[in-house]
Formats: C-alpha cells, sequence, structure tokens
C-alpha cells in the first residue's frame, strides 16, 4: 500500500511542474569514497511523517523514487547513484502524518570519487612525520652517527641462552607464535630468527622452529636456510629444522609441548603473537628446566609470560629486538625515531589533555578516528 | 637479482598498500582489493608446501623408528584418514554441514581434544600461581595485591564478602590497567610502523633474502 | 613451621591439579551455590543496547568462536540469540571461524524453538568464510547477498525471506560480536565500526576482554561482556539462567583457590628470602 502511495506521489509530482515546497534538502557528493554516492541532509521536523520516499531525477527525465526511509531520520546516502551524473533530490513524505509533506528540491550533487580520504588526514600527518623522522635519522646513521639505547635484559639474555644450551648439548626451540604471515608480529619474529639463526650456526647449536602456518614454514625455511649460509655454515642447516605443525591453536600447542617434554631443549624463544595457549607453553617449558624468553604485543598475554618466563619482551621491545641483536646502524636510526616520534605523541597528549581540561577540543577531535 | 627482486616487489607492494589506505578513488582502491585477494590466493599454495613437509619428516621419523615413533604413525594415519573421509564422504563444499563424515570427525575428535587442552589453562595458572608469583619489590607486591582483589571481585563470592571488593576491581581494570595497556599499546603501534617501514624500504632484509645483511 | 614451608616447596604440582579439578567439579555436579550473580555495568550496557533495537530489526550475530571457547563463549551466544528471538529481532548469523557454524546453528535452533521463531523468515545462517577481515571489509563493500551468496545449507540468498533488502551494513541495525579472539570483535570494530558507524556489542572470552575496554570507553562498543563471568550476568538480565550461571560457584571457588596458591607460594618461599636476592 506505502509503495503505492509512493508511485502515486511520483506520477503527481513528474506531472507538475512545479509544485509547492517544504523545508531545504541538501545534497552533496559524499566525501572521501570511491564514488556513486551522494549524502542527503535535511532538518528535523517539528512533525515527521511515518516514512520518506526519497526521489530523485536526472537532468531531462522525472522523478523516480529509489528508497523509502523512517520519518524520524534526517540524513540518506544514495550508494545507487552514478558517477559524473548531476541528480536533484526531493523527500515526500508517506504514511501518517506525510499527506503534502515534501521537502524543497535539492541543488543539483555530482557524485564522484575521491582522490584522498580527508578523514585520515591525522593518520596521513604522522605517519608522514614518522616516514621522514625514519628517512633523517638513517640519513644520519649513514654518516656515522651513533646513539645509545638502554639495554634490554632479555635482547641481552638470547645469546647468553644459545650459548647455555651449547654447553649443556642441547637445542634451542623457537616458537614463532600462532599468527599467519600477514601478521606484523610474525613477520618481526621472522626478523629476530634470522639473527638467533646466525647464532645457533656459528654456536653449532640444534634448532627447532615449529611452524603454525604453511607460508611461516616457508618463510621460516628460508630465513633459517640463508642465515646459516650468511655465516659459512650452510652444511650445517637441516631441512628439518623448520616444520609445519598445524594451524589449529590448541593442535599446534599440543605438539609445540610434546617437542619440548621429548626434545628438552635448553632455550625457549618464545617470540610471536601468542594468544591463550601462553600459559601452556611457558608452564610446560618450566617444567623443562628451559630458560624462556618471550616477546609479543599482544597485552593480554604479557602477564602469563611476566610471571612464567625468564625474561619478556613487551610490545615495542619485541619490535625492536632486530636492531638491537644485529646492531645495524639503519636499524638504530629507525629505533631512534620511534623514540622521537614517541617524545612528540607524548608532548601532544600532554598538550591535548590541557586544551581538553581549558574547554578546547580542537586537537581532541583533529586526532578522532571516528 | 636473487636479493633486488624481492626487495622491489615487497617495497612495490608495500608502498602500494599504504596508499590505498589513504585514497579511496577505484583506481587504486580496485588494484589495493585486488591484491589482498592475491595473498589469500598465495597463501592458499603454501598448504601444499606445509603438507610435504609434514608428511616428509614425521614419515622419515617413523621409517627410522625415531624416539615415539608411534605417535608419528598416528599422526599421518589420522592425517590421511581425515583427508579421505573430507574430500570424499562429505559431500564436497558442505563438508562442514552436520551429519558428513568430516564434521563427525572433527566434532568428536578435534573440539573435544581442543576444549580439554584450553581447560588445562585452569590448572597451569593456579600452578603457576604457586610457581611463579614471587613478591620480590613493591612494584611485584603491588601486582600481587592487585591480582588478589581481581580474583576475588570478578566472581560473585566478591561482592558477597563485600560489596567494595567488585567495585574497586572494575576500577582497577577501567583505570590504571586501561592506562598501562593503552601506553603499550602506542608503543607497539609505533613499532608496527617502523618494522612496516623498514621491511617497506628494504632495510630490513632478513626474512625476505634469507637471512642476508 | 619450617618443616610446613619446606614441604610446602616440594609441593608436587599435581595436588594443585586435583584440588582445582575437585573444586571446579563438585560444584557442577552437586549445585552446590555460593554467591549470586550481580550484573556489571558492562553487561547492562550490552543489554540494554539490544533492548533499544527496534523489533522486526535486523542484527548481524558473528559467532567468531570453536569449540575450544565454548564454555565462555557459547552461554553468552546461546542467550542473545534467546534475546533477539524474544523481542522479534531478525538475526542473520555469520562465522568467520571454520569450527563456528554447527555452534551457531545450534544457539539458533534451540532459542527459534523455544520462541516459535522460522529459519529463514526470523534468522538465517549464512555459515563459515574464510578471509578474517577481508570477509567483514567485502561484506560492506561488496554487499552481503555477494559475500554470502548461500546459506550454511545452499539455499540461494536470494530465496531467504530473511535475507530481503539486506544489501550492506546499512540494513543492519547492530552488530553482536561473540569472539575468542582472532578474527573478532577487534576487526569488527576497526573494519566495520568506524567505518559504517553501526552500533555493535560484543561477548569475548575473560582474558581478551581488558584490550576492549578502550573501545567501550570510546563508544565504539555498547557494552561487553568478559568470559563466563560475564555471560552469567547476562543471563541473569534475561532472566534465563543457563550453563554460565551454573559455572559461576564453580569459578569463584577456583578463584578463591588460585589467590590462596599466591599467597601461599610466596609465604613458601619466605624463609629462603635472603636480602637483596634477585631472580
Amino acid at each position: 500500500m506505502k509503495k503505492f502511495a509512493a508511485w502515486i506521489l511520483v506520477l503527481v509530482l513528474g506531472a507538475s511542474s512545479t509544485t509547492a515546497f517544504g523545508f531545504p534538502l541538501k545534497a552533496v557528493d559524499t566525501p572521501n569514497d570511491k564514488g556513486n554516492n551522494v549524502t542527503l541532509s535535511w532538518p528535523a521536523q517539528p512533525h515527521p511523517p511515518e516514512q520518506w520516499a526519497v526521489l530523485r531525477v536526472e537532468a531531462g527525465k522525472t522523478y523516480a523514487a529509489i528508497d523509502t526511509i523512517g520519518g524520524e531520520l534526517t540524513g540518506y546516502t544514495d550508494e545507487t547513484a552514478k558517477n559524473g551524473v548531476p541528480y536533484q533530490y526531493r523527500l515526500a513524505g508517506l504514511g501518517a502524518g506525510g499527506a503534502g509533506v515534501f521537502s524543497e528540491d535539492s541543488q543539483p550533487a555530482v557524485p564522484e570519487p575521491s582522490w584522498f580520504d580527508t578523514g585520515k588526514l591525522n593518520v596521513f600527518i604522522v605517519i608522514t612525520l614518522f616516514l621522514a623522522l625514519v628517512l633523517y635519522y638513517i640519513g644520519q646513521a649513514q654518516r656515522g652517527k651513533q646513539w645509545s639505547f638502554r639495554p634490554i635484559a632479555g635482547l641481552a639474555a638470547i645469546e647468553e641462552a644459545i650459548g647455555r644450551s651449547t654447553e649443556m648439548g642441547k637445542g634451542v626451540l623457537y616458537v614463532p607464535g600462532v599468527q599467519d604471515i600477514d601478521d606484523i608480529q610474525t613477520i618481526a619474529s621472522m626478523i629476530i630468527l634470522g639473527n638467533v639463526a646466525r647464532m645457533t650456526a656459528k654456536y653449532e647449536t640444534p634448532l627447532m622452529v615449529p611452524a603454525n602456518s604453511p607460508a611461516v614454514y616457508t618463510v621460516a625455511d628460508e630465513v633459517v636456510k640463508g642465515a646459516y649460509a650468511d655465516v659459512g655454515r650452510a652444511d650445517a642447516y637441516r631441512s628439518d629444522m623448520v616444520r609445519y605443525i598445524t594451524s589449529e591453536q590448541f593442535a599446534y600447542v599440543a605438539a609445540v609441548n610434546g617437542m619440548m617434554l621429548r626434545e628438552r631443549p635448553a632455550a625457549n624463544l618464545l617470540l610471536g603473537a601468542f594468544f591463550a595457549e601462553s600459559l601452556l607453553l611457558a608452564e610446560t617449558g618450566h617444567e623443562t628446566g628451559a630458560i624462556q624468553i618471550a616477546g609479543t604485543a599482544n597485552v593480554h598475554q604479557l602477564p602469563f609470560f611476566v610471571v612464567a618466563c625468564d625474561y619478556t619482551l613487551i610490545g615495542e621491545e619485541y619490535y625492536a629486538a632486530s636492531a638491537y641483536l644485529s646492531k645495524d646502524a639503519k636499524l638504530l636510526g629507525s629505533l631512534k625515531a620511534s623514540d622521537t616520534i614517541k617524545i612528540l605523541l607524548v608532548l601532544t597528549i600532554v598538550a591535548g589533555c590541557v586544551l581538553l581540561t581549558l574547554g578546547n577540543h580542537t586537537l581532541a577531535e583533529f586526532f578522532a578516528t571516528q | 637479482m636473487k636479493r633486488e627482486i624481492p626487495l622491489l616487489i615487497s617495497m612495490a607492494a608495500g608502498i602500494f598498500v599504504l596508499i590505498g589506505f589513504f585514497v579511496p578513488h577505484p583506481a587504486i582502491r580496485d588494484i589495493y582489493d585486488d591484491i589482498q585477494g592475491w595473498v589469500i590466493i598465495v597463501v592458499a599454495f603454501t598448504y601444499v608446501l606445509g603438507m610435504a613437509n609434514l608428511l616428509r619428516i614425521n614419515t622419515e621419523q617413523i621409517q627410522r623408528r625415531a624416539k615415539d615413533w608411534p605417535y608419528k604413525l598416528a599422526l599421518v594415519l589420522s592425517l590421511i584418514a581425515t583427508m579421505i573421509v573430507g574430500f570424499f564422504f562429505s559431500r564436497g563444499s558442505h563438508y562442514l554441514d552436520d551429519g558428513t563424515g568430516f564434521s563427525w570427525i572433527y566434532l568428536t575428535f578435534y573440539s573435544s581434544m581442543s576444549s580439554t587442552m584450553f581447560s588445562l589453562l585452569a590448572f597451569f595458572i593456579a600452578s603457576a600461581a604457586f610457581r611463579a608469583f614471587r613478591v620480590r619489590s613493591v612494584e611485584a607486591l603491588l601486582l600481587a595485591v592487585a591480582a588478589l582483589i581481581l580474583m576475588i571481585g570478578r566472581v560473585p563470592i566478591g561482592n558477597a564478602i563485600h560489596p567494595a571488593i567488585p567495585q574497586i576491581a572494575d576500577w582497577l581494570m577501567e583505570i590504571p590497567q586501561n592506562a598501562a595497556k593503552r601506553g603499550i599499546l602506542m608503543g607497539a603501534a609505533l613499532g608496527v610502523i617502523a618494522t612496516g617501514f623498514r621491511v617497506i624500504l628494504g632495510i630490513e632484509r632478513t626474512y625476505g633474502e634469507g637471512g642476508g645483511t | 613451621m619450617s618443616a610446613f614451608f619446606a614441604n610446602l616447596r616440594r609441593l608436587d604440582r599435581r595436588w594443585i591439579f586435583l584440588t582445582v579439578g575437585l573444586l571446579v567439579v563438585v560444584p557442577l555436579l552437586t549445585g552446590f551455590h555460593i554467591a549470586p550473580v550481580l550484573p556489571s555495568a558492562r553487561a547492562r550496557g550490552f543489554y540494554d543496547a539490544i533492548e533499544k533495537v527496534p523489533p522486526g530489526s535486523t542484527v548481524l550475530l558473528a559467532g567468531d568462536y570453536d569449540p575450544g571457547t565454548i564454555a565462555e563463549n557459547y552461554p553468552m551466544h546461546l542467550a542473545v540469540s534467546r534475546h533477539l528471538m524474544r523481542r522479534n529481532i531478525k538475526i542473520i548469523a555469520v562465522e568467520l571461524y571454520p569450527g563456528g557454524p554447527p555452534l551457531a546453528d545450534q544457539v539458533l535452533h534451540i532459542a527459534g524453538a523455544e520462541y516459535k521463531k522460522r529459519e529463514g523468515y526470523d534468522y538465517v545462517n549464512l555459515g563459515y568464510k574464510s578471509g578474517n577481515e577481508a570477509v567483514m571489509s567485502a561484506m560492506g563493500s561488496a554487499g552481503i547477498p555477494r559475500t554470502f551468496p548461500a546459506d550454511r545449507s545452499g539455499t540461494p540468498v536470494g530465496q531467504i525471506p530473511v535475507m530481503k533488502g539486506i544489501e550492506n551494513f546499512g540494513q543492519i541495525a547492530m552488530i553482536v560480536s561473540v569472539s575468542a579472539g582472532y578474527p573478532g570483535t577487534k576487526e569488527w570494530v576497526q573494519q566495520v565500526v568506524s567505518r559504517y558507524h553501526v552500533p555493535m556489542v560484543a561477548g569475548v572470552t575473560a582474558v581478551s576482554a581488558p584490550e576492549y575496554y578502550p573501545y567501550l570507553q570510546a563508544g565504539q562498543l555498547q557494552g561487553l561482556l568478559g568470559g563466563m563471568a560475564g555471560a552469567a550476568e547476562y543471563e541473569v538480565l534475561v532472566k534465563a539462567p543457563g550453563l554460565a550461571t551454573r559455572g559461576m560457584d564453580a569459578q569463584s571457588l577456583a578463584h578463591i583457590f588460585i589467590a590462596l596458591m599466591i599467597i601461599l607460594g610466596n609465604l613458601a618461599a619466605l624463609p629462603q628470602r635472603t636480602p637483596g636476592a634477585k631472580k
């Protein structure tokens, strides 16, 4: 019945060239989108109808109803428009209280795709600043500038743990987390694995790397092989050092626990993204008497690692590991950039808090993401 | 070239995806969406390699009667049996539907064992609490007190002992815990960005070119 | 006393395991009751958000968990299905864990039978789709029918009455995320809430609940259930006490025992401690 009423209205409006108008209707190209969208807005009505019929017209054609929406709404996005085509809109009231209620015709709006999402300007500025700082400090590092960084006990302990394993004639177990290769924590873990593999190659320590996904297995295998070749110990590399276990979380944990209990590694390096299995791994590792170094950016697992492991790398310490272990000047330069941007962010937070306390929301609103 | 090509590919893909985050125009966004689809396809192919590795290592250990080789045999036989049931006796792409052989294997074996492994956490938390939670400093004392309040406050008995306990527990979670967590998250986010830049700019090469410096 | 501490230091952890096991099993088997469940502000937010959804609306129910976290997620999944159906809200269920669909089917059928709702007309389970966040993103950009062209039983969505008019998130009144981890609540917030501004509530495992407090405070989540305790609080609010409420007594005893273990562990270490000794 309502649809019928809308069509009657369309015919009436289409037939008449001028119609009595009510409230203003604004139509604009929806910003920050890939096109085909026009956003309508109108002031709230004191006595809104039960529903609105959204009518649309292109040049040379008649108005047609494209949608029916709730009467309480004051905005609508037409997602069926074509880019480059000017459209005009009109609202017509339907149902109870809708008879004779309609808006003015909107100004023509032409939907176009946007080249830049202005809603992400704040992110763009910070990213650009960060990139500029990274390039600047890398340049400085290449010119011989050196910085001092605070020692991180967990990272210093990695080489110590590998040495201990060598003395005891036992192996090192490296667990790269339970996420796939597209997770940045797993990528960071692969980077650290390269450094660890160079150490185990030098010391001739057995290395075991159980991978939870085939992609991680493929990358880890290449990393280990390359690391052994790098230090001239390609002959010591064995293809069963890295093995694919399973992608299922608890099946993977069961398998790794089994490896810990059977192989009895002297050092367990739990570096990557972990979830509920973190304590299962850490406790089992402790039972075998291994020294355990864990690192993750999953904050909800950090308490378990802090309690159950000998050393824990927390959040950014984990991401800084490759720079610390390799001592590569360019990597240390990027670490310096991280620290600098962090100081700037802290100052921004303080400034934002002060401004908010004084009633000024500008900075807070600029950094809001929704 | 063995080093340069992977670096160029990761640099190009990384820069494109980074730009795609800021540019909604279909000229960029459609390719961005396609790249995400390519990732899924490439990862799917790696399952073949993973399966081959799994079978090779375990069959070698079975052949040489390595330690606990019966478990390896059980693994290989389970793998083959599940694959046969899943491919040929489980209604094709509806293999997870109720009543299929695969669904029966999954619910009867895997779900039960998975839940069992997860439930081990309860036991391990108790033993870790006894063994490792040592108060050796002021910070550790604060941590222990907060843990005790939260342990009691998050269950109904906390409110039964005193209504203030769950309120203090909620305050601890909402204010100090949130503040610390946000600090860690922000630092970790900067670490993520830095790592991403290092990979895109080709400075971090370890994972890409097999450990070379 | 020193003998007691010495024995405590040598305590085999299997005694701890046995005690935990008994403290959990005995209340579940005997129905031993300790204290009533009091709903928290977060659970109330979850309940109130669903109460605000108009009857006849359509809600997306994302059951992103598998049997591994069934104890925490299943009770909240069932309770929210009951709540939605009681309010005559239509449900479109999706799962991003391969083990999720049978669990979603189970809760929808149980709640559907109780409230006389018909599959296909009042609710539908679109099933599992691999791709994690890409699926969420595709539901918004390509549309829900194109991302899930058929439901779990293979019926094309064009033939399912409850899917009529559903194109993308514009027609979804709320997202209810029952999540075990990844992919889950955080990805729904990042991919959908921040882009399409759909209201959302979430039920998550207890260990990951603190991770979502910032989203709750920022208004990206209207309510949050944390673990079995959160599920029990919600069951009390919807007046349908179930598995979670029964489990809270066992959980209370287990928590008290773990608190005791922390204290005993430190007492056991006390006589051995020398000034300045560090690990």
